[in-house]
Protein backbone atom coordinates (compact mmCIF):
# COMPACT_ATOMS: atom_id res chain seq x y z
CA UNK A 1 0.00 0.00 0.00
CA UNK A 2 1.16 3.51 -0.77
CA UNK A 3 0.14 5.70 2.14
CA UNK A 4 -0.03 9.46 1.60
CA UNK A 5 -0.52 11.51 4.72
CA UNK A 6 -0.87 15.27 4.73
CA UNK A 7 1.00 15.75 1.48
CA UNK A 8 1.06 19.40 0.38
CA UNK A 9 3.14 21.02 -2.30
CA UNK A 10 3.84 24.61 -3.26
CA UNK A 11 5.66 26.11 -6.22
CA UNK A 12 6.70 29.73 -5.90
CA UNK A 13 4.02 30.52 -3.34
CA UNK A 14 1.24 28.87 -5.36
CA UNK A 15 -0.36 25.92 -3.68
CA UNK A 16 -0.36 22.92 -6.05
CA UNK A 17 -1.44 20.14 -3.68
CA UNK A 18 -3.44 20.60 -0.47
CA UNK A 19 -3.19 18.14 2.37
CA UNK A 20 -3.58 14.96 0.33
CA UNK A 21 -4.26 11.94 2.53
CA UNK A 22 -5.04 8.68 0.79
CA UNK A 23 -4.15 5.02 0.55
CA UNK A 24 -3.37 3.50 -2.83
CA UNK A 25 -4.16 -0.20 -2.49
CA UNK A 26 -1.58 -2.93 -3.06
CA UNK A 27 -2.26 -5.53 -5.74
CA UNK A 28 -4.69 -3.23 -7.56
CA UNK A 29 -4.78 -1.01 -10.62
CA UNK A 30 -5.35 2.54 -9.40
CA UNK A 31 -6.27 5.33 -11.81
CA UNK A 32 -5.61 8.99 -11.05
CA UNK A 33 -8.02 11.20 -12.97
CA UNK A 34 -8.81 14.89 -13.01
CA UNK A 35 -8.73 17.98 -15.24
CA UNK A 36 -5.56 19.58 -16.63
CA UNK A 37 -3.57 21.23 -13.89
CA UNK A 38 -5.29 19.30 -11.11
CA UNK A 39 -1.95 18.16 -9.71
CA UNK A 40 -1.92 14.54 -10.90
CA UNK A 41 1.60 14.68 -12.31
CA UNK A 42 2.87 16.55 -9.29
CA UNK A 43 1.46 13.90 -6.96
CA UNK A 44 2.92 11.09 -9.06
CA UNK A 45 6.30 12.82 -9.16
CA UNK A 46 6.26 13.23 -5.38
CA UNK A 47 5.49 9.53 -4.90
CA UNK A 48 8.21 8.70 -7.41
CA UNK A 49 10.66 11.01 -5.52
CA UNK A 50 11.27 13.01 -8.72
CA UNK A 51 10.34 16.10 -6.69
CA UNK A 52 11.49 16.59 -3.11
CA UNK A 53 8.67 16.16 -0.60
CA UNK A 54 7.82 19.46 1.13
CA UNK A 55 5.15 18.58 3.69
CA UNK A 56 3.59 15.33 4.81
CA UNK A 57 4.87 11.82 4.42
CA UNK A 58 4.72 9.03 1.86
CA UNK A 59 5.16 5.35 2.66
CA UNK A 60 5.58 2.67 0.04
CA UNK A 61 4.63 -0.53 1.81
CA UNK A 62 7.04 -0.54 4.75
CA UNK A 63 9.43 2.05 3.32
CA UNK A 64 9.38 5.70 4.32
CA UNK A 65 10.16 7.52 1.09
CA UNK A 66 12.11 10.27 2.84
CA UNK A 67 14.40 7.83 4.64
CA UNK A 68 14.98 5.09 2.08
CA UNK A 69 17.98 5.16 -0.27
CA UNK A 70 16.92 5.95 -3.82
CA UNK A 71 18.61 2.79 -5.14
CA UNK A 72 16.47 0.60 -2.88
CA UNK A 73 13.29 2.36 -3.98
CA UNK A 74 14.28 1.78 -7.62
CA UNK A 75 14.09 -1.97 -7.00
CA UNK A 76 10.63 -1.56 -5.46
CA UNK A 77 9.02 1.06 -7.72
CA UNK A 78 9.38 2.14 -11.35
CA UNK A 79 8.25 5.60 -12.46
CA UNK A 80 7.53 6.87 -15.93
CA UNK A 81 6.99 10.64 -16.09
CA UNK A 82 4.69 12.53 -18.41
CA UNK A 83 7.42 14.09 -20.51
CA UNK A 84 10.51 12.01 -20.66
CA UNK A 85 13.16 13.59 -22.84
CA UNK A 86 16.42 11.78 -23.21
CA UNK A 87 19.33 13.65 -24.70
CA UNK A 88 21.76 10.86 -25.42
CA UNK A 89 21.63 9.11 -28.73
CA UNK A 90 20.30 5.73 -27.69
CA UNK A 91 19.12 2.67 -29.52
CA UNK A 92 15.78 1.35 -28.32
CA UNK A 93 17.46 -1.83 -27.06
CA UNK A 94 19.90 0.25 -24.97
CA UNK A 95 17.08 2.33 -23.52
CA UNK A 96 15.07 -0.71 -22.51
CA UNK A 97 18.21 -2.32 -21.05
CA UNK A 98 18.53 0.61 -18.64
CA UNK A 99 15.43 -0.70 -16.90
CA UNK A 100 17.63 -3.44 -15.47
CA UNK A 101 20.18 -0.98 -14.07
CA UNK A 102 18.77 -0.88 -10.51
CA UNK A 103 19.35 -4.63 -10.32
CA UNK A 104 22.86 -4.88 -11.74
CA UNK A 105 24.35 -1.37 -11.30
CA UNK A 106 26.18 -1.45 -14.60
CA UNK A 107 27.17 -5.11 -14.83
CA UNK A 108 24.37 -6.82 -16.77
CA UNK A 109 23.95 -10.54 -16.14
CA UNK A 110 22.43 -13.03 -18.61
CA UNK A 111 19.04 -12.84 -16.91
CA UNK A 112 19.05 -9.05 -17.33
CA UNK A 113 19.57 -9.46 -21.07
CA UNK A 114 16.77 -12.03 -21.19
CA UNK A 115 14.34 -9.71 -19.36
CA UNK A 116 15.31 -6.82 -21.67
CA UNK A 117 14.65 -9.00 -24.69
CA UNK A 118 11.28 -10.04 -23.23
CA UNK A 119 10.27 -6.42 -22.67
CA UNK A 120 11.24 -5.46 -26.24
CA UNK A 121 9.25 -8.38 -27.57
CA UNK A 122 6.24 -7.64 -25.35
CA UNK A 123 5.93 -4.12 -26.73
CA UNK A 124 6.45 -5.17 -30.33
CA UNK A 125 9.80 -3.41 -30.50
CA UNK A 126 12.06 -6.30 -31.54
CA UNK A 127 12.14 -5.20 -35.20
CA UNK A 128 12.98 -1.65 -34.11
CA UNK A 129 15.50 -2.54 -31.41
CA UNK A 130 18.47 -1.23 -33.40
CA UNK A 131 16.86 2.10 -34.27
CA UNK A 132 17.83 5.27 -32.48
CA UNK A 133 15.27 6.87 -30.19
CA UNK A 134 15.09 10.00 -32.33
CA UNK A 135 14.46 7.91 -35.43
CA UNK A 136 11.17 6.33 -34.36
CA UNK A 137 7.62 7.70 -34.12
CA UNK A 138 6.21 9.24 -30.94
CA UNK A 139 4.15 6.17 -30.15
CA UNK A 140 7.07 3.83 -30.75
CA UNK A 141 9.24 5.94 -28.44
CA UNK A 142 6.50 5.88 -25.81
CA UNK A 143 6.37 2.08 -26.06
CA UNK A 144 10.14 1.96 -25.60
CA UNK A 145 9.91 4.02 -22.40
CA UNK A 146 7.13 1.73 -21.21
CA UNK A 147 9.22 -1.34 -22.02
CA UNK A 148 12.09 0.12 -19.97
CA UNK A 149 9.73 0.65 -17.03
CA UNK A 150 8.44 -2.92 -17.35
CA UNK A 151 11.98 -4.30 -17.55
CA UNK A 152 12.60 -2.75 -14.13
CA UNK A 153 10.30 -5.50 -12.84
CA UNK A 154 9.22 -3.79 -9.62
CA UNK A 155 6.32 -4.39 -7.22
CA UNK A 156 5.00 -0.92 -7.94
CA UNK A 157 4.55 0.76 -11.31
CA UNK A 158 3.78 4.49 -11.58
CA UNK A 159 2.85 5.73 -15.04
CA UNK A 160 1.90 9.28 -16.01
CA UNK A 161 -0.39 9.27 -19.04
CA UNK A 162 1.11 6.14 -20.58
CA UNK A 163 -1.51 6.13 -23.33
CA UNK A 164 -0.02 9.32 -24.81
CA UNK A 165 0.69 8.83 -28.49
CA UNK A 166 -0.56 5.24 -28.53
CA UNK A 167 -3.05 4.09 -31.14
CA UNK A 168 -6.17 2.26 -29.95
CA UNK A 169 -4.72 -1.18 -30.40
CA UNK A 170 -1.56 -0.41 -28.43
CA UNK A 171 -3.56 1.53 -25.84
CA UNK A 172 -5.84 -1.41 -25.23
CA UNK A 173 -3.00 -3.92 -25.13
CA UNK A 174 -1.12 -1.74 -22.63
CA UNK A 175 -4.16 -1.59 -20.33
CA UNK A 176 -4.63 -5.34 -20.70
CA UNK A 177 -0.97 -5.89 -19.86
CA UNK A 178 -1.19 -3.67 -16.77
CA UNK A 179 -4.31 -5.48 -15.66
CA UNK A 180 -2.62 -8.82 -16.21
CA UNK A 181 0.42 -7.71 -14.20
CA UNK A 182 -1.92 -6.89 -11.34
CA UNK A 183 -3.95 -10.09 -11.55
CA UNK A 184 -1.33 -12.65 -12.49
CA UNK A 185 1.88 -11.28 -10.99
CA UNK A 186 0.47 -9.48 -7.96
CA UNK A 187 1.97 -6.13 -8.95
CA UNK A 188 0.45 -2.78 -8.03
CA UNK A 189 -0.06 -0.10 -10.66
CA UNK A 190 -0.84 3.59 -10.33
CA UNK A 191 -1.62 5.28 -13.60
CA UNK A 192 -2.68 8.80 -14.59
CA UNK A 193 -5.39 8.59 -17.24
CA UNK A 194 -7.17 11.27 -19.25
CA UNK A 195 -9.60 9.03 -21.05
CA UNK A 196 -11.97 8.08 -18.23
CA UNK A 197 -13.31 5.08 -20.15
CA UNK A 198 -9.97 3.32 -19.79
CA UNK A 199 -10.27 3.91 -16.07
CA UNK A 200 -13.87 2.67 -16.18
CA UNK A 201 -12.92 -0.49 -18.04
CA UNK A 202 -9.71 -1.48 -16.28
CA UNK A 203 -9.19 0.26 -12.94
CA UNK A 204 -9.97 -1.32 -9.56
CA UNK A 205 -9.67 1.94 -7.69
CA UNK A 206 -10.00 5.55 -8.78
CA UNK A 207 -8.70 8.74 -7.20
CA UNK A 208 -10.15 11.95 -8.64
CA UNK A 209 -8.10 15.11 -8.15
CA UNK A 210 -9.20 18.68 -8.71
CA UNK A 211 -7.37 21.89 -7.80
CA UNK A 212 -4.88 19.99 -5.71
CA UNK A 213 -7.48 18.20 -3.58
CA UNK A 214 -9.05 14.78 -3.68
CA UNK A 215 -12.62 15.20 -4.90
CA UNK A 216 -13.57 11.54 -4.81
CA UNK A 217 -12.02 8.11 -4.42
CA UNK A 218 -13.29 4.60 -4.57
CA UNK A 219 -14.48 1.91 -6.97
CA UNK A 220 -15.24 2.94 -10.60
CA UNK A 221 -19.00 2.57 -10.05
CA UNK A 222 -18.90 5.02 -7.17
CA UNK A 223 -16.60 7.65 -8.70
CA UNK A 224 -17.61 7.61 -12.35
CA UNK A 225 -21.14 8.94 -11.98
CA UNK A 226 -22.82 11.69 -13.98
CA UNK A 227 -22.78 14.06 -11.04
CA UNK A 228 -19.30 13.14 -9.90
CA UNK A 229 -17.70 13.52 -13.34
CA UNK A 230 -19.72 16.64 -14.09
CA UNK A 231 -18.35 18.30 -10.97
CA UNK A 232 -14.82 17.00 -11.58
CA UNK A 233 -14.48 18.26 -15.15
CA UNK A 234 -17.08 21.07 -15.01
CA UNK A 235 -18.80 19.65 -18.04
CA UNK A 236 -22.01 17.65 -18.46
CA UNK A 237 -21.52 13.94 -19.24
CA UNK A 238 -23.77 10.91 -19.61
CA UNK A 239 -22.89 7.62 -18.00
CA UNK A 240 -24.38 4.29 -19.07
CA UNK A 241 -23.37 0.74 -18.27
CA UNK A 242 -21.54 -1.72 -20.45
CA UNK A 243 -20.59 -5.20 -19.37
CA UNK A 244 -21.27 -4.27 -15.76
CA UNK A 245 -18.92 -1.29 -15.82
CA UNK A 246 -19.60 2.42 -16.32
CA UNK A 247 -19.37 3.76 -19.88
CA UNK A 248 -18.88 7.50 -20.08
CA UNK A 249 -20.29 9.39 -23.05
CA UNK A 250 -18.52 12.71 -23.17
CA UNK A 251 -17.27 13.19 -26.69
CA UNK A 252 -20.19 14.84 -28.49
CA UNK B 1 11.14 -15.00 -26.32
CA UNK B 2 12.65 -15.16 -29.77
CA UNK B 3 16.34 -15.80 -30.34
CA UNK B 4 16.48 -12.64 -32.41
CA UNK B 5 15.36 -10.58 -29.41
CA UNK B 6 17.92 -12.20 -27.15
CA UNK B 7 20.62 -11.57 -29.71
CA UNK B 8 19.64 -7.91 -29.90
CA UNK B 9 19.68 -7.46 -26.15
CA UNK B 10 23.20 -8.85 -25.86
CA UNK B 11 25.43 -6.14 -27.19
CA UNK B 12 28.77 -7.01 -28.68
CA UNK B 13 31.51 -4.83 -27.20
CA UNK B 14 33.97 -5.74 -29.95
CA UNK B 15 33.46 -2.78 -32.29
CA UNK B 16 34.29 -0.31 -29.54
CA UNK B 17 37.45 -2.13 -28.50
CA UNK B 18 38.65 -2.27 -32.08
CA UNK B 19 38.12 1.47 -32.44
CA UNK B 20 40.08 2.21 -29.25
CA UNK B 21 42.95 -0.06 -30.37
CA UNK B 22 43.02 1.66 -33.74
CA UNK B 23 43.10 5.11 -32.20
CA UNK B 24 45.80 4.10 -29.74
CA UNK B 25 48.00 2.66 -32.51
CA UNK B 26 47.55 5.80 -34.55
CA UNK B 27 48.58 7.86 -31.54
CA UNK B 28 51.64 5.66 -31.00
CA UNK B 29 52.71 6.31 -34.60
CA UNK B 30 52.09 10.03 -34.19
CA UNK B 31 54.13 10.15 -30.98
CA UNK B 32 57.04 8.23 -32.50
CA UNK B 33 57.05 10.54 -35.52
CA UNK B 34 56.87 13.55 -33.25
CA UNK B 35 59.83 12.39 -31.20
CA UNK B 36 62.17 11.05 -33.84
CA UNK B 37 61.32 12.74 -37.14
CA UNK B 38 64.27 14.74 -38.56
CA UNK B 39 66.33 14.36 -35.40
CA UNK B 40 69.63 16.13 -36.14
CA UNK B 41 72.91 14.55 -34.99
CA UNK B 42 74.07 17.34 -32.74
CA UNK B 43 72.23 17.99 -29.48
CA UNK B 44 70.09 14.83 -29.82
CA UNK B 45 69.50 14.45 -26.11
CA UNK B 46 68.46 18.04 -25.64
CA UNK B 47 66.05 18.12 -28.58
CA UNK B 48 64.57 14.76 -27.59
CA UNK B 49 64.04 16.08 -24.08
CA UNK B 50 62.26 19.20 -25.38
CA UNK B 51 60.11 17.17 -27.74
CA UNK B 52 59.19 14.65 -25.05
CA UNK B 53 58.21 17.48 -22.73
CA UNK B 54 55.99 19.02 -25.36
CA UNK B 55 54.51 15.66 -26.29
CA UNK B 56 53.73 14.93 -22.65
CA UNK B 57 52.03 18.30 -22.29
CA UNK B 58 49.99 17.73 -25.44
CA UNK B 59 48.87 14.31 -24.27
CA UNK B 60 47.82 15.56 -20.83
CA UNK B 61 46.01 18.55 -22.28
CA UNK B 62 44.26 16.44 -24.94
CA UNK B 63 43.16 13.93 -22.33
CA UNK B 64 41.92 16.72 -20.08
CA UNK B 65 39.95 18.51 -22.77
CA UNK B 66 38.49 15.38 -24.37
CA UNK B 67 37.37 13.74 -21.14
CA UNK B 68 36.18 16.95 -19.47
CA UNK B 69 34.06 17.89 -22.48
CA UNK B 70 32.36 14.48 -22.60
CA UNK B 71 31.72 14.67 -18.84
CA UNK B 72 30.36 18.19 -19.06
CA UNK B 73 28.02 17.36 -21.93
CA UNK B 74 26.73 14.41 -19.93
CA UNK B 75 25.86 16.60 -16.94
CA UNK B 76 24.38 19.31 -19.15
CA UNK B 77 22.49 16.71 -21.23
CA UNK B 78 23.53 18.76 -24.22
CA UNK B 79 25.87 18.26 -27.18
CA UNK B 80 26.64 21.89 -27.92
CA UNK B 81 28.06 23.11 -24.62
CA UNK B 82 31.68 22.72 -23.58
CA UNK B 83 33.34 23.74 -20.32
CA UNK B 84 35.16 26.54 -22.17
CA UNK B 85 31.97 27.94 -23.67
CA UNK B 86 30.55 27.92 -20.14
CA UNK B 87 33.56 29.85 -18.86
CA UNK B 88 35.46 27.19 -16.88
CA UNK B 89 38.86 28.34 -18.11
CA UNK B 90 38.06 32.03 -17.66
CA UNK B 91 37.09 31.16 -14.10
CA UNK B 92 40.54 29.65 -13.65
CA UNK B 93 42.22 32.79 -15.02
CA UNK B 94 40.10 34.96 -12.74
CA UNK B 95 41.20 32.81 -9.83
CA UNK B 96 44.87 33.30 -10.71
CA UNK B 97 44.44 37.03 -11.19
CA UNK B 98 42.70 37.47 -7.88
CA UNK B 99 45.45 35.47 -6.15
CA UNK B 100 48.06 37.86 -7.51
CA UNK B 101 45.89 40.87 -6.73
CA UNK B 102 45.42 39.82 -3.13
CA UNK B 103 48.90 38.50 -2.32
CA UNK B 104 50.99 40.73 -4.59
CA UNK B 105 53.89 39.58 -6.75
CA UNK B 106 56.15 38.82 -3.83
CA UNK B 107 53.60 36.62 -2.18
CA UNK B 108 52.74 34.98 -5.47
CA UNK B 109 56.34 34.15 -6.32
CA UNK B 110 57.05 32.92 -2.81
CA UNK B 111 54.48 30.13 -2.95
CA UNK B 112 55.96 26.93 -4.36
CA UNK B 113 54.62 26.24 -7.86
CA UNK B 114 53.19 22.83 -7.08
CA UNK B 115 51.51 23.87 -3.83
CA UNK B 116 49.98 26.89 -5.53
CA UNK B 117 48.75 24.72 -8.36
CA UNK B 118 47.12 22.20 -6.02
CA UNK B 119 45.42 24.99 -4.07
CA UNK B 120 44.12 26.54 -7.29
CA UNK B 121 42.73 23.20 -8.44
CA UNK B 122 40.96 22.71 -5.11
CA UNK B 123 39.38 26.18 -5.15
CA UNK B 124 38.44 25.72 -8.78
CA UNK B 125 36.60 22.45 -8.04
CA UNK B 126 34.63 24.06 -5.21
CA UNK B 127 33.70 27.10 -7.31
CA UNK B 128 32.65 25.01 -10.30
CA UNK B 129 30.40 22.78 -8.19
CA UNK B 130 28.82 25.81 -6.53
CA UNK B 131 28.30 27.84 -9.69
CA UNK B 132 27.39 25.19 -12.23
CA UNK B 133 25.84 22.65 -9.90
CA UNK B 134 22.81 24.83 -9.26
CA UNK B 135 22.61 25.75 -12.93
CA UNK B 136 22.71 22.22 -14.30
CA UNK B 137 21.69 20.08 -11.36
CA UNK B 138 17.94 20.49 -11.61
CA UNK B 139 17.90 18.92 -15.03
CA UNK B 140 18.08 22.25 -16.83
CA UNK B 141 14.89 22.16 -18.86
CA UNK B 142 15.61 25.36 -20.72
CA UNK B 143 18.70 24.75 -22.80
CA UNK B 144 18.66 28.23 -24.32
CA UNK B 145 18.83 29.79 -20.88
CA UNK B 146 21.65 27.49 -19.83
CA UNK B 147 23.76 28.42 -22.85
CA UNK B 148 23.07 32.11 -22.34
CA UNK B 149 23.92 31.94 -18.63
CA UNK B 150 27.16 30.14 -19.42
CA UNK B 151 28.24 32.63 -22.07
CA UNK B 152 27.39 35.53 -19.75
CA UNK B 153 29.34 33.91 -16.89
CA UNK B 154 32.33 33.44 -19.21
CA UNK B 155 32.27 37.10 -20.28
CA UNK B 156 31.86 38.18 -16.65
CA UNK B 157 34.85 36.14 -15.48
CA UNK B 158 36.96 37.51 -18.32
CA UNK B 159 36.05 41.14 -17.71
CA UNK B 160 36.45 40.74 -13.96
CA UNK B 161 40.03 39.54 -14.50
CA UNK B 162 40.54 42.36 -17.01
CA UNK B 163 39.38 44.91 -14.46
CA UNK B 164 41.54 43.44 -11.75
CA UNK B 165 44.58 43.50 -14.04
CA UNK B 166 44.00 47.19 -14.71
CA UNK B 167 43.72 47.91 -11.00
CA UNK B 168 46.93 46.17 -10.02
CA UNK B 169 50.18 47.75 -11.19
CA UNK B 170 51.90 47.01 -14.54
CA UNK B 171 54.62 44.84 -13.02
CA UNK B 172 52.09 42.53 -11.55
CA UNK B 173 50.28 42.56 -14.86
CA UNK B 174 53.40 41.08 -16.44
CA UNK B 175 53.33 38.28 -13.88
CA UNK B 176 49.70 37.53 -14.63
CA UNK B 177 50.49 37.38 -18.31
CA UNK B 178 53.43 35.11 -17.76
CA UNK B 179 51.50 32.77 -15.52
CA UNK B 180 48.41 32.55 -17.68
CA UNK B 181 49.84 32.79 -21.17
CA UNK B 182 52.29 29.96 -21.19
CA UNK B 183 52.87 28.17 -24.45
CA UNK B 184 53.82 24.58 -25.09
CA UNK B 185 57.40 25.51 -25.85
CA UNK B 186 57.77 26.82 -22.33
CA UNK B 187 55.94 23.90 -20.82
CA UNK B 188 56.53 24.01 -17.14
CA UNK B 189 58.75 21.09 -16.20
CA UNK B 190 57.72 21.21 -12.58
CA UNK B 191 54.01 21.16 -13.34
CA UNK B 192 53.95 18.45 -15.98
CA UNK B 193 54.41 15.44 -13.65
CA UNK B 194 51.85 16.78 -11.14
CA UNK B 195 49.51 17.70 -13.97
CA UNK B 196 49.86 14.26 -15.53
CA UNK B 197 49.21 12.62 -12.17
CA UNK B 198 46.10 14.73 -11.46
CA UNK B 199 44.84 14.17 -14.99
CA UNK B 200 45.39 10.43 -14.58
CA UNK B 201 43.48 10.43 -11.29
CA UNK B 202 40.65 12.42 -12.90
CA UNK B 203 40.40 10.07 -15.88
CA UNK B 204 40.57 6.98 -13.67
CA UNK B 205 37.77 8.35 -11.50
CA UNK B 206 35.69 9.15 -14.58
CA UNK B 207 36.18 5.61 -15.90
CA UNK B 208 35.22 4.20 -12.52
CA UNK B 209 32.04 6.27 -12.63
CA UNK B 210 31.35 5.27 -16.26
CA UNK B 211 28.28 3.05 -15.63
CA UNK B 212 26.74 5.77 -13.47
CA UNK B 213 27.57 8.40 -16.09
CA UNK B 214 25.60 6.34 -18.61
CA UNK B 215 22.57 6.70 -16.34
CA UNK B 216 23.25 10.38 -15.61
CA UNK B 217 23.15 11.04 -19.36
CA UNK B 218 19.52 9.92 -19.44
CA UNK B 219 18.55 13.15 -17.70
CA UNK B 220 17.45 13.82 -14.14
CA UNK B 221 14.03 12.18 -14.12
CA UNK B 222 15.11 8.90 -15.65
CA UNK B 223 18.28 8.81 -13.58
CA UNK B 224 16.38 9.34 -10.33
CA UNK B 225 13.79 6.72 -11.15
CA UNK B 226 16.58 4.24 -11.83
CA UNK B 227 17.90 4.97 -8.35
CA UNK B 228 20.95 7.12 -9.15
CA UNK B 229 21.79 9.64 -6.42
CA UNK B 230 21.57 12.52 -8.84
CA UNK B 231 22.85 15.55 -6.92
CA UNK B 232 26.07 13.93 -5.62
CA UNK B 233 26.70 12.50 -9.07
CA UNK B 234 26.35 15.94 -10.69
CA UNK B 235 28.72 17.42 -8.10
CA UNK B 236 31.29 14.66 -8.60
CA UNK B 237 31.19 15.02 -12.37
CA UNK B 238 31.52 18.81 -12.25
CA UNK B 239 34.40 18.41 -9.80
CA UNK B 240 36.19 16.15 -12.28
CA UNK B 241 35.55 18.64 -15.10
CA UNK B 242 37.01 21.43 -12.97
CA UNK B 243 40.05 19.31 -12.10
CA UNK B 244 40.77 18.41 -15.72
CA UNK B 245 40.21 21.94 -17.02
CA UNK B 246 42.44 23.42 -14.30
CA UNK B 247 45.23 21.02 -15.20
CA UNK B 248 44.99 21.78 -18.92
CA UNK B 249 44.71 25.52 -18.39
CA UNK B 250 47.61 25.60 -15.95
CA UNK B 251 49.83 23.62 -18.33
CA UNK B 252 49.25 25.65 -21.47
CA UNK B 253 47.32 28.74 -20.47
CA UNK B 254 43.94 29.66 -21.91
CA UNK B 255 45.39 31.78 -24.72
CA UNK B 256 48.30 29.56 -25.64
CA UNK B 257 48.95 28.01 -29.03
CA UNK B 258 46.24 25.43 -28.49
CA UNK B 259 45.12 25.96 -25.00
CA UNK B 260 41.64 24.90 -23.95
CA UNK B 261 40.11 26.46 -27.02
CA UNK B 262 36.38 27.00 -26.73
CA UNK B 263 35.57 24.93 -29.78
CA UNK B 264 38.27 22.27 -29.65
CA UNK B 265 36.30 20.19 -27.16
CA UNK B 266 33.29 20.47 -29.41
CA UNK B 267 35.15 19.04 -32.40
CA UNK B 268 36.49 16.24 -30.21
CA UNK B 269 33.12 15.20 -28.78
CA UNK B 270 31.47 15.56 -32.18
CA UNK B 271 34.01 13.12 -33.66
CA UNK B 272 33.81 10.88 -30.61
CA UNK B 273 30.06 10.41 -30.82
CA UNK B 274 30.29 9.99 -34.57
CA UNK B 275 32.93 7.27 -34.35
CA UNK B 276 31.89 5.43 -31.19
CA UNK B 277 28.15 5.38 -31.91
CA UNK B 278 27.38 4.11 -28.44
CA UNK B 279 26.16 5.81 -25.28
CA UNK B 280 28.62 3.96 -23.03
CA UNK B 281 31.09 6.16 -21.23
CA UNK B 282 33.49 3.25 -20.84
CA UNK B 283 34.06 3.71 -24.59
CA UNK B 284 33.29 7.42 -25.02
CA UNK B 285 35.78 8.66 -22.42
CA UNK B 286 38.93 6.88 -23.67
CA UNK B 287 37.92 7.50 -27.28
CA UNK B 288 37.58 11.24 -26.68
CA UNK B 289 41.03 11.40 -25.06
CA UNK B 290 42.63 9.45 -27.92
CA UNK B 291 40.89 11.50 -30.61
CA UNK B 292 41.90 14.78 -28.97
CA UNK B 293 45.51 13.57 -28.65
CA UNK B 294 45.63 12.47 -32.29
CA UNK B 295 44.31 15.83 -33.49
CA UNK B 296 46.77 17.78 -31.35
CA UNK B 297 49.87 15.75 -32.14
CA UNK B 298 49.21 15.36 -35.87
CA UNK B 299 47.99 18.94 -36.20
CA UNK B 300 50.94 20.39 -34.34
CA UNK B 301 53.35 18.27 -36.38
CA UNK B 302 51.76 19.42 -39.63
CA UNK B 303 51.80 23.09 -38.76
CA UNK B 304 55.13 23.23 -36.95
CA UNK B 305 57.28 20.87 -39.02
CA UNK B 306 55.68 20.92 -42.48
CA UNK B 307 54.10 24.36 -42.81
CA UNK B 308 56.39 26.07 -40.25
CA UNK B 309 53.43 27.95 -38.81
CA UNK B 310 53.49 27.82 -35.02
CA UNK B 311 50.24 29.59 -34.31
CA UNK B 312 48.06 28.57 -37.23
CA UNK B 313 46.78 25.35 -35.61
CA UNK B 314 44.70 27.08 -32.97
CA UNK B 315 43.24 29.39 -35.58
CA UNK B 316 42.28 26.48 -37.80
CA UNK B 317 40.83 24.54 -34.86
CA UNK B 318 38.81 27.53 -33.70
CA UNK B 319 37.55 28.25 -37.18
CA UNK B 320 36.55 24.66 -37.92
CA UNK B 321 35.10 24.33 -34.42
CA UNK B 322 33.12 27.53 -34.77
CA UNK B 323 31.60 26.33 -38.03
CA UNK B 324 30.75 23.00 -36.40
CA UNK B 325 29.12 24.85 -33.48
CA UNK B 326 26.95 26.84 -35.88
CA UNK B 327 26.09 23.66 -37.76
CA UNK B 328 24.95 21.94 -34.55
CA UNK B 329 22.89 24.96 -33.53
CA UNK B 330 21.27 25.34 -36.94
CA UNK B 331 20.54 21.64 -37.20
CA UNK B 332 18.81 21.90 -33.84
CA UNK B 333 20.92 19.11 -32.36
CA UNK B 334 21.33 21.01 -29.13
CA UNK B 335 20.06 18.23 -26.93
N1 LIG C 1 7.24 24.48 -12.54
C1 LIG C 1 6.04 24.97 -12.24
N2 LIG C 1 5.89 26.25 -11.86
C2 LIG C 1 4.69 26.75 -11.54
N3 LIG C 1 3.56 26.06 -11.56
C3 LIG C 1 3.64 24.78 -11.93
C4 LIG C 1 4.87 24.15 -12.29
N4 LIG C 1 4.62 22.88 -12.62
C5 LIG C 1 3.30 22.69 -12.47
N5 LIG C 1 2.70 23.83 -12.06
C6 LIG C 1 1.27 24.02 -11.78
O1 LIG C 1 0.87 23.01 -10.90
C7 LIG C 1 -0.43 22.58 -11.20
C8 LIG C 1 -0.48 21.08 -11.27
O2 LIG C 1 0.33 20.64 -12.34
P1 LIG C 1 0.38 19.12 -12.78
O3 LIG C 1 1.40 18.99 -13.85
O4 LIG C 1 0.54 18.29 -11.57
O5 LIG C 1 -1.07 18.93 -13.38
P2 LIG C 1 -1.70 17.64 -14.06
O6 LIG C 1 -2.88 17.29 -13.25
O7 LIG C 1 -0.70 16.59 -14.28
O8 LIG C 1 -2.18 18.24 -15.45
P3 LIG C 1 -2.20 17.59 -16.92
O9 LIG C 1 -3.44 16.80 -16.99
O10 LIG C 1 -2.28 18.78 -17.81
O11 LIG C 1 -0.96 16.79 -17.10
C9 LIG C 1 -0.83 23.27 -12.48
O12 LIG C 1 -1.74 24.30 -12.16
C10 LIG C 1 0.44 23.84 -13.02
O13 LIG C 1 0.19 25.06 -13.66
MG1 LIG D 1 0.22 15.77 -15.93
Amino acid sequence: MIRLSGVSHQIGGASILNDITADLPRGRLTALIGPNGAGKSTLLRLIGRLEPLQTGSIHIDDLDLARTPSAEIARRMAVLGQQTVIASRLRLSDLVAFGRWPHHQGRPRPQDRAITADALEAFGLTPLAHRFLDEVSGGQAQRAYLAMTFAQDTDWLLLDEPLNNLDMSHARSLMARLSQLVRASGKSVVVVLHEVNYAAAWADHIVALKDGRILAEGAPQDVLTENGLGALYDTPVMVTQHDGRPLVLHHF
Amino acid sequence: MSDAALHIAARPPLGGLRLLTGLASLLAVASALWLFQGLADGNRGFILHLRALKLGTMLVVACGIGVSTVLFQTVAANRVLTPSIMGFDSLYVLLQTSLIASFGIAGFAAVPVVAKFLAEVAVMCALAILLFGSLLGRGSRDIGRTILTGVILGVMFRSASGLMIRLIDPNEFAVVQASTVVSFTRANEALLPVGALLCGIGVAAALWLAPRLDVLALGRDSAVSLGLRHAPMVAATLGLVALLISVSTALVGPLAVFGPAAFFGLIVTGMTHGLVRSHRHALLLPASALIAANILVFGQMLFERVLHQQTALSVVIEFAGGLFFLYLLLKGRVR
